[in-house]
């Protein structure tokens, strides 16, 4: 057990400073904690990789007060990768109208921007637009720790969110 | 060819040695007999079924992979052009394995599997009024009106206080979509079947008609987290149809790449195992190793996950002598930080407690699977690629093979530590003795049509790629092949007998991906 508690004073903290940390900025409506259901709509789980490394302690979201949540009920941002497959149109359907107002929408990655290299597939919708309205678009294949971070903070945004 | 050595077990079947990697090469079939006789003889010689596919115009045929101590044998059997919906024998009854993939044919190209009585789709879910790929590319599909993937009719238990529990497609946390349906009875789990095909994205009907290059991007992006081992076994594949060997330095920066991906995913893995059995610590601290890794990838590579960095004919970074030194450096201290965390996993009692004996796949079960990878190893299936096979530059360094005998949880994660460190040795073998390279070459063009296979070992197990070429780098079509197709099922027998709440961890030791099955 030392060992381990050993390990952790001699790692420190690692969490890099940003600028504008999601937890000062209260975007308003949404509080200081802001829930984010991650949909996967057929990546190829590059994107995931991604999202993962968001909760590494470089960029520690959850330290800035926003989380992943395991029900959609319980979300404010709907993050959606995935060129939307056809066998996956309707699950994604049904996590959105799962999820309560005020929401947003942001579409990860060039395959749900715009389908990305499965675009013109017979097995794909081609964007999450295509489906659901997007509020917020982050191309990249896949978009980088940072540029998730970024994302995030401008998908909730500093005007209040319409509700529904 | 009389550098051939026919294998004597083998009658008819011989592979050549290849410099680049593991000998391997196609047999044409004549008849459906012969195609049912030779998948029998390469199955009782010991060879693994790893896989089984289709392909459509100009020429409709089945392809059929295994992998012997001697190399990878593909068996192709042609199917007649006039007839509609051609049937095929289906193998499954003597390789269990084969049903998924028959099944995917049949979704995909409508050709029917003789003798194979499981009927329900498999990752077409009903979805197209017609087979997809029995229609020329770029057509578009009719939807199936009336599909429904949630009438699939799994296996239902029935009993006494059995109930059932469906799962996905979306799921808790951020994982890919699949669905999963248990039978239990209280906390115990009897059955599990999977229905997978979410993610299908038609990817063997986009390779048709592409140009190489096009198709390389493709084949980068099957299964993210494989990207690297993807784009090798492709490139393996094109370059074995117009007979063009890469550099030594190229193939070392390849093996190096290949390594990278190994161990970024290995850390990965194993902190989120960790993480699901309690213990918060290991996430951050696995999370911390895996990015300072990746900063490394995009310091010296450009590409954090090493997205499209191989690609056929070589790679598309060089190491000057300061990254050399960097990558080294990384690499002790990498290595350092393992030891460490091993010892502190080994010492910590309720991590084990959680690992051992949890999610068995016992080594005779692994064995009539066929299975390989770090799920085989760990229940003492000894192959990996790199070990037995090498070719350079596996045969100058040569890794050692991690095994495993108890096929638990732990055994798993055993593996993947060991596994670690010996691909940092490997690795810093490799950066020590870099040949002069150049990074890319030109690849020849082809007059006529050429075929071609690859097939490494990618850090779930091994990779397979088929290309057929039409005259002029244009691929006609091709097909790549993850392990996850073959190890899904062993997670359907590794979980019953456990609870459902030990489901996340059981599947994250396995950790498949969704992308790499459903293509
Ligand atoms: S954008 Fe790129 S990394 Fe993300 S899912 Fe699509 S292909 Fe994969």
């Amino acid at each position: 057990m030392w060992k381990l508690l050993l390990k952790i004073f001699r790692t420190g903290i690692l969490t890099e400073k940003r600028d504008q940390p999601l937890s000062q900025t209260h975007p308003p409506g949404f509080g200081k904690s802001l829930a984010i259901r991650h949909v996967d709509a057929g990546s190829c789980n590059g994107c995931e990789l991604e999202l993962w490394a968001l909760e590494n302690p470089y960029y520690s979201l959850s330290s800035g007060g926003v989380k992943f949540v395991a029900s959609p009920r319980h979300a404010d941002l709907l993050l959606v990768t995935g060129p939307v497959t056809r066998a996956m149109k309707e699950a994604l359907l049904r996590t959105r109208d799962a999820v309560p107002g005020p929401s947003r929408v942001l579409a990860v990655g060039d395959c749900a921007c715009n389908g990305g290299i499965f675009r013109e597939s017979y097995a794909v919708h081609g964007g999450v637009d295509a489906v659901i309205p997007v509020d917020h678009h982050l191309p990249g294949c896949p978009p980088s720790p940072d540029d998730l971070l970024e994302a995030i903070h401008q998908a909730f945004g500093t005007s209040p969110p319409s509700s529904e | 060819m009389d550098n051939r050595n026919p294998s004597p077990s083998l009658p008819g079947l011989c592979l050549i040695p290849r410099e680049d990697g593991i000998p391997r090469a196609l047999f044409p079939q004549e008849t459906p007999e012969t195609y049912l006789a030779q998948a029998r003889i390469l199955g009782s010689a010991g060879g693994r079924f790893l896989g089984l596919w289709g392909a459509g115009d100009p020429q409709p045929r089945i392809c059929t992979a295994f992998l012997l101590r001697e190399g990878l044998f593909v068996l192709v059997l042609p199917l007649p052009k006039e007839t509609p919906s051609p049937s095929f024998p289906s193998l499954s009854g003597f390789i269990p394995m084969a049903n998924r993939f028959e099944r995917t044919v049949r979704d995909l190209f409508g050709f029917r599997p003789e003798g194979l009585e499981d009927t329900r789709p498999w990752v077409g879910h009903d979805l197209w009024a017609v087979p997809p790929l029995s229609l020329p590319p770029g057509s578009p599909v009719p939807e199936n009106l009336e599909a429904g993937s949630l009438d699939y009719p799994f296996v239902r238990v029935t009993g006494p206080g059995v109930h059932e529990i469906p799962v996905g497609p979306v799921h808790a946390g951020i994982i890919e979509p699949g669905h999963f349906r248990f039978q239990v009875v209280g906390e115990k789990v009897l059955r599990l079947e999977e229905l997978l095909g979410y993610t299908h994205k038609g990817v063997d009907g986009m390779f048709r008609n592409r140009d190489i290059a096009w198709g390389a991007r493709l084949a980068a992006r099957i299964s993210g987290d494989s990207t690297v081992a993807t784009s090798m076994a492709y490139a393996q594949a094109i370059e074995q149809a117009l007979d063009f060997s890469p550099a030594a330095g190229v193939r070392a920066l390849r093996a190096l790449l290949l390594e990278r991906e190994r161990i970024a995913n290995h850390l990965g893995d194993l902190g989120a195992i960790g993480n699901d059995a309690g213990l918060g610590f290991a996430l951050s601290q696995f999370g911390r190793l895996k990015e300072n890794l990746l900063r490394k990838n995009r310091q010296h590579f450009g590409a954090r996950y090493l997205f499209d960095q191989v690609t056929p004919g070589g790679v598309q970074t060089s190491l000057d002598d300061e990254a050399i030194a960097d990558l080294l450096e990384e690499n002790g201290i990498l290595l350092a930080e393992i030891l460490a965390l091993h010892k502190i996993y080994d010492d910590h009692g309720g991590l084990q407690d959680r690992f051992q004996n949890t999610g068995v796949l016992l080594p005779e079960v692994a064995h009539r699977l066929g299975l390989g990878g770090v799920v085989g190893r760990a229940s003492a299936q000894a192959w990996d690629l790199r070990a037995d096979h090498g070719g350079d530059p596996y045969r100058r360094f040569p890794p050692a093979l991690a095994l495993a005998h108890t096929g638990d949880v732990a055994a798993r994660v055993l593996v993947r530590f060991l596994e670690i460190q010996e691909s940092l040795s490997f690795s810093r073998a490799l950066l020590e003795h870099l040949p002069e390279h150049s990074i890319a070459e030109s690849i020849p063009d082809n007059s006529e049509t050429a075929e071609g296979l690859g097939i490494v070992e990618g850090f779930r197990g091994e990779v397979l790629a088929w290309v057929r070429l039409a005259p002029h780098g244009v691929v006609e079509a091709a097909h790549i092949q993850d392990p996850s197709a073959l190890l899904w099922p062993a997670l359907e027998i590794a979980v019953p007998g456990n609870l459902v709440a030990d489901f996340p961890l059981i599947n994250k030791s396995f950790n498949l991906s969704y992308s790499g099955n459903d293509l």
